[in-house]
């Protein structure tokens, strides 16, 4: 039941970000490569969507990529520390969606996870 | 003057209009040959220091009939549309606002929940604005 309701969010997730990606992208340059393409997600997607950026960057340059956000703005007003841990992937699993969405339209297929371990920060 | 705009994601047709239709198939010849050229220039523009900047490709080739121009999304869908080469009063400025237009549609249909990524694409208000854009040219 609740593994269904993640998923089905997720997809939610996935179809809108498709769509917000062609119209933040339509008046954007050609990108060059893959890390290209994750900066612009860090900067203009994350502002665009979240009014802020992401904090934190890394990848290992073969494919992964961790996303580092320390005031997600989907858990900022749920708790300020281990508090309701549990229930923090059902809010996060429609923003791991828009990012699958997104990549995905700027033809590039991904997996996207999501980790908090002490909230608002989530990675 | 005969024009036909064609939309491809990979490489299969979401749209195509032409005017007049008797032509179509030829086109859609035109159309997958010009295909070749949109992806070697896009593959060109990675190593040589190409101006990157541009979505618009600018004219693919000339055959003795026609003009081909394409045009190229950061989602990798492609425009790409064929001019009589006897329309010799289209200038450069005129095909590129062509082109933003039908890329502002064609967002507009991406943001359509009801539209899926990768169907045909069935709306009026496009083909609406594709008409209006071919009269003005026809």
């Amino acid at each position: 039941e609740n593994g269904r309701c993640t998923t089905k969010l997720e997809s939610m997730g996935f179809r809108v970000g498709q769509g917000l990606i062609e119209r933040f992208t339509k008046d954007t340059a050609r990108f060059k490569d893959e890390l290209d393409i994750m900066k612009f997600i860090c900067k203009d997607f994350w502002t665009t969507v979240f009014k802020k950026q992401i904090d934190n960057l890394r990848t290992n340059h073969q494919g992964i990529y961790v996303l580092q956000d320390n005031k997600f703005r989907l858990l900022t007003q749920m708790s300020s520390g281990k508090q309701y841990l549990e229930h923090a992937p059902k809010y996060l699993a429609f923003t791991c969606g828009l990012i699958r969405g997104g990549l995905s339209n700027l033809g590039i297929k991904s997996i996207v996870t999501a980790e908090v371990s002490s909230m608002p920060a989530c990675k | 003057p005969s024009q036909c705009d064609l939309l491809c994601s990979q490489n299969y047709p979401l749209y195509i209009r032409s005017v007049p239709t008797e032509n179509e198939l030829k086109f859609h010849y035109t159309v997958h040959t010009s295909l070749d050229v949109v992806d070697e220039k896009i593959s060109a523009m990675g190593k040589a220091l190409v101006d990157q900047r541009e979505l618009y490709l600018g004219l693919l080739y000339p055959t003795e009939d026609y003009k081909v121009y394409g045009y190229v999304t950061n989602s990798k869908v492609k425009f790409v549309m064929v001019v009589d080469s006897s329309n010799t009063a289209l200038r450069d400025n005129e095909i590129r606002s062509m082109f933003r237009k039908l890329h502002n549609s064609y967002t507009d249909i991406m943001c359509n929940p009801f539209y899926n990524p990768g169907d045909r694409i069935h709306s009026r208000a496009f083909d609406t604005m594709v008409n209006s854009m071919m009269m003005q040219v026809c």
